[in-house]
């Protein structure tokens, strides 16, 4: 019928949104090899002093470890708990469900400057004082609601009649999620706790209010913002980040696909 | 009775973790808008001065009501760009789109900060635009470009929302049956008003969910002013920031996030009247 000779109107749009969304991370990555204190056209030479100074500096990798600790524990602990009201969401309709989802989806919509300063308050009330684990404690709120919907929509994949079978065979229900529900969730669980490791990952706003002294990643990140000659180091930094984060979230979503497709098959 | 115990502790340790991590502190932040003070004597002594001196602070209430418009501005803006986005994934780009808007989205789960701040590098004075503009001679001199204004708040926030709003309107446009515009075709129908009649209306549920779920956190923003905004780009989530690592008048930032709780509350429930939040989000 038409000739696609030239780009429809849509497919320019699209192509143009997709420019001013990939525009920056791929300057910062050209920056980050450019051997200039600026970040000002023309590229000077290239450069790969700002990653080695990346790795001398103490500060910066004690607060990767804090990172890494807060996102790998609150990502074990939201993916545990997400599965487990998941579960009882997809397989049960009972009283209290209603209630559950309500206020296990809360977090995604209530502004995260709540949640920072509500728990601030209370960890001062209750004498825990401001650290990583309290910024991690945060984080395990916001992740339950997107680990439950991932592992939700992979388990309405399956119907419940294989947990079924398998209690038939002489499995107790526990001993029937435990081999078999959670094996055929793997891809979602994995894909749940890598989402929810680079949610908290990035996390600025909460962590700002409760880390105290244990200064994660991002609030590392946004102290340096303010020193110009830092910039260069933080560009670096910021390449390998978005490279990681991009890297791991494809694979995520590759998992969660992979996963869903199967699930179709079966 | 086994279903309902099995049921049971299933939901109990997520369901307790909600409740003393989500629910209770802000249950205890509730309290904390009624204290004097956050030690001693004036810790103990409970009080109405605060929501008075809130209710009789316009400047507050004016900044609570500058944000409530920059947040719709936002929400509504990305909601206008996404919509084409979507509307071209689901009718034109064919087998790809499922691909396609998957590449929307990948950008979108490197950190928020930084793609905020290379913007700031690129429109920044002494960015990477000023120099490419200057080293061109197609300027004499280097200015910031948008930044530091209130609108380079809702800018960049509708740069960050935009893709997460697409997603909404993608998934309830990808449920329309098209058979009902082949349809409206075959009966003479023209397409704008194919369009109007039949794609819009459906696609309705995608379209508010988006816009509510750009709407709500942007309320409670407060690091892309700090970021982008400069002075004029205050919003009242940095006056709740204030309050509590600035000021450290706890019980009065207590009372101003209970304001905008009470929003919040107030623009779910107005989302649910359009139904459940499971059928909006798509699942």
């Amino acid at each position: 019928m038409d000739k696609p000779k030239w780009p429809s109107p849509g497919s320019i749009y699209y192509v143009a949104v997709c420019v001013l969304l990939y525009l920056p991370i791929i300057l910062l990555a050209f920056f980050s090899f450019n051997d200039s204190t600026t970040l000002v056209f023309p590229l000077k030479g290239f450069t790969l002093r700002w990653y080695e100074q990346l790795f001398d500096n103490s500060e910066l990798l004690k607060a990767v470890g804090n990172s890494l600790m807060i996102g790998f524990g609150s990502s074990l602990a939201a993916t545990i708990l997400g599965s487990m009201g998941a579960i009882a969401i997809v397989r049960f309709r009972l009283p209290g469900r209603g209630l559950f989802l309500a206020v296990s989806a809360m977090p995604l919509v209530i502004p995260y400057v709540i949640l920072g300063v509500s728990l601030l308050i209370l960890f001062h009330e209750i004498g825990i004082p401001l650290s990583a684990f309290a910024a991690g404690l945060a984080h395990v709120i916001i992740s339950i609601p997107y680990a439950m919907l991932i592992v939700a929509s992979r388990l309405v994949g399956f119907p419940d009649n294989l947990e079924e079978a398998a209690m038939d065979l002489g499995a107790s229900y526990w001993g029937a999620l435990l081999r078999v529900t959670i094996p055929i969730c793997a891809p979602a669980l994995l894909a749940a706790f890598l989402l929810c490791f680079t949610m908290s990952f990035d996390e600025y706003a909460i962590a700002s209010f409760l880390v105290g002294t244990d200064t994660t990643l991002p609030v590392y990140l946004y102290s340096q913002l303010r020193f110009p000659t830092r910039l260069p180091m933080v560009v670096a930094l910021a390449a390998i980040l978005m490279t990681i984060t991009m890297a791991v979230m494809l694979f995520s979503e590759w998992l969660r696909r992979a996963g869903q497709s199967n699930a179709r098959k079966a | 009775m086994d279903k309902r115990s099995r049921f049971a502790s299933l939901i109990g340790p997520p369901g307790i973790y909600l409740l003393l991590i989500f629910l209770v502190p802000i249950g205890v932040m509730f309290i904390y808008s009624f204290r004097s003070g956050i030690s001693g004597v004036a810790h103990d002594t409970f009080t109405l001065a605060n929501y008075q001196s809130f209710l009789r602070n316009t400047n507050f209430q004016n900044l609570l009501w500058r944000s409530a418009i920059i947040s719709v501005t936002i929400a509504g803006f990305s909601t206008l760009m996404a919509y084409p986005l979507a509307y071209y994934l689901v009718f034109k780009a064919g087998a790809k789109r499922v691909t396609l808007m998957t590449l929307l989205i990948v950008p979108t789960w490197t950190s928020y900060l930084l793609r905020i701040f290379s913007w700031k590098l690129i429109l920044g004075s002494s960015g990477a635009l000023n120099s490419l503009l200057l080293s061109l001679g197609w300027i004499e001199k280097a200015s910031p470009i948008l930044i530091y204004s209130q609108q380079a708040v809702i800018a960049t926030l509708v740069y960050v929302w935009v893709p997460f709003v697409a997603l909404p309107i993608f998934a309830a446009l990808e449920r329309i049956d098209k058979s009902l515009l082949e349809a409206a075709t075959d009966l003479g129908c023209p397409k704008w008003e194919a369009f109007l009649r039949i794609t819009l209306p459906l696609s309705l549920p995608g379209v508010l969910a988006g816009f509510f779920f750009a709407l709500i956190p942007t309320l409670g923003e407060f690091v892309t002013p700090l970021l982008v905004g400069g002075v004029s780009g205050s919003m009242y989530g940095n006056l709740i920031q204030d309050q509590f690592m600035r000021a450290l008048n706890w019980p009065m930032g207590s009372v101003m996030s209970m304001a905008m709780l009470l929003a919040v509350l107030f623009l779910i429930f107005m989302l649910t009247r359009f139904g459940s939040l499971s059928d909006l989000a798509g699942f």
